[in-house]
């Protein structure tokens, strides 16, 4: 059995993955989903059924030269905290961890390439990037996808396309995506009209993991919503004309807050700091949404000792599953709080305060 | 009126959605739009909440009050209800009356354009889909349509590129 742990890449050098625009946009996305040709959908197939599909995909996943020392593994093989840990890397869904007997992963020794095999499709393969490359994760798993329909028999219809388990995937089973990072029109009390315009588009708001959860850390996923109808290109390049609207209006945010309310800004970065460097108890939720601002801090040039790789990285630690896996015996939610503010106390315990720019010269020295 | 989801206590909260030219309505009590969580702009979409309603009654009605079933793996319109999810790839075939009403609420078009399997691409099926849209074009501008003939030529355009596109980064 691989051992996920020694595969997973350090937290230290995931957080340091760069790419065009990752100082807003995190990462990108592309997903398809396929599905067997005369097989029942995962959610209504018998698990000897489940099984055996599985059996039929996984090895064709693994032989494709992409996939060279992948790590492959049964979802019953893995052990609850290296799901959760999986989630919290955007590596598989929240769904797919709740999955076990007839479902399995394989992800790429890059970590750019995933692929859930019994999720709620058969098939659902994922290229991820670092910062904004949409158009470069869709040509990879067109690609991708390509190579994988020689070796398995899908199903297709000239009219519908790709036949998904669920109708709100149907044609061409794409759904583009984007992680962005979004402090100044959350601050600026713009983020609602954006998330309205945006939807307006058809296309998604949603928060850090996905359907159904909270923007935390003022980290919001975009996506297309509609599959049938528009040729994969069309649906990327819609979403990339949006994002790069969202960077320019984030970027206009940030400029605008430290030109009219520089105090708020200062004070919600420097309290953020103060909290983070100094708390002896801090749950999850509000360490993200304290690191959300250091991680402004850092771009607006306030903590000039240290890389915004730091802040990704305790982003990524001081989640919970994360947060177990560094510690042998098992926590309860209290004791995961007193270690979290530990560790963060320990990571900032060489970050000054911040420095702030000097004051405008229309108000006395 | 009732809420869409619980049907039990009165709709408060009334939703529209337009996009595009389509329109989307739901009625719901308090309970359930807190449920949904529909007061949060972030982590609510309608199309999500839609599905399952909707199309559970459509395929109802599509057959006539008599119970649909999956003659490939069994499933029902009352499985659909449940979950939202179909039970099989033939489910499509099944239920494509009550599908119909619901894709195109859900979905720009009704017909895929874009990727198909290499295996497909060449095929007499895959040239028939091209023939029907080159007919269904004519159709248009002799009747004058020109909004759907524009549509169809980027349907054709879309198609056809597809088609003889090299597999490599031109797209």
């Amino acid at each position: 059995m691989n051992d996920l742990h020694s595969f997973l890449s350090p937290p230290a050098e995931s957080a340091r993955r760069h790419g065009p625009h990752d100082r807003i946009v995190m990462s990108s996305r592309v997903r398809l989903a396929r599905n067997l040709k005369d097989a029942a959908y995962p959610g209504w197939a018998k698990k000897v059924e489940r099984v055996k599909i599985l059996d039929t995909i996984r090895p064709a996943v693994e032989s494709l030269p992409e996939m060279k020392d992948s790590f492959s593994e049964a979802m019953d093989n893995l052990g609850q905290l290296d799901k959760q840990i999986l989630v919290e890397r955007h590596l598989i869904s929240r769904e797919h961890a709740a999955k076990n007997t007839g479902s399995g992963l394989v992800l790429n020794r890059e970590e750019t390439f995933s692929v859930m095999i019994n999720e709620e499709d058969h098939l659902r393969m994922q290229a991820l990037r670092p910062g904004l490359q949409l158009k470069q994760a869709w040509v990879a798993i067109d690609n991708f996808d390509s190579a994988l329909e020689k070796k398995l028999d899908y199903a297709f219809d000239a009219d519908l396309g790709y036949l998904t388990a669920c109708p709100t995937n149907l044609g061409t089973g794409i759904r583009v995506s984007a992680m962005l990072h979004l402090p100044g029109l959350v601050l600026g009390e713009q983020i609602n009209p954006i998330i309205q315009s945006v939807n307006k588009l058809g296309l998604a708001v949603r928060g850090l993991y996905g359907e159904g959860t909270e923007a935390l850390g003022n980290v919001f996923q975009v996506s297309n919503q509609m599959t049938l109808g528009e040729s994969e290109s069309i649906i990327v390049e819609r979403l990339n004309k949006v994002l790069d609207q969202i960077i320019e209006h984030e970027e206009n945010a940030r400029q605008l807050l430290l030109e009219k309310k520089p105090k708020t800004v200062y004070n919600h970065i420097g309290r953020a700091y103060g909290i983070l460097a100094n708390a002896h108890s801090i749950s999850s939720k509000e360490t993200m949404n304290l690191l959300s601002l250091l991680r402004l801090g850092v771009d607006l040039g306030l903590f000039p000792g240290i890389e915004r790789s730091l802040v990704d990285e305790l982003f990524l630690v001081t989640q919970p599953a994360h947060l177990q896996k560094q510690f042998s015996d098992k926590l309860t939610a209290e004791e995961r709080d007193l270690m979290r503010a530990d560790m963060v106390r320990e990571r900032l315990k060489n970050v000054s305060r911040p420095v702030v720019k000097k004051t405008p010269p229309n108000t006395s020295n | 009126m009732q809420c869409s989801i619980c049907k039990e206590k009165p709709a408060t909260v009334h939703l529209t959605q337009i996009v595009g030219d389509k329109m989307q309505k739901l009625d719901l009590c308090d309970d359930c739009a807190k449920a949904k969580g529909v007061n949060d702009p972030a982590g609510f979409a309608l199309a999500d909440l839609m599905l399952g309603l909707g199309a559970a009654q459509e395929i109802e009605q599509a057959a006539g009050g008599a119970e649909l079933k999956c003659p490939r793996c069994g499933f029902t319109q009352a499985d659909f209800k449940k979950s939202g999810r179909l039970g099989c790839p033939e489910c499509y075939k099944t239920f494509s009356e009550g599908l119909s009403g619901l894709l195109k609420t859900m979905h720009k078009g009704t017909r895929h354009v874009g990727k198909a399997p290499e295996t497909l691409r060449s095929s007499t099926e895959y040239a028939g889909r091209l023939k029907t849209l080159q007919e269904r074009l004519e159709k248009a501008i002799e009747s004058e349509n020109f909004e759907e003939a524009a549509q169809l030529r980027d349907e054709i355009k879309q198609v056809t590129e597809r088609s003889t596109a090299p597999k490599n980064l031109t797209r």
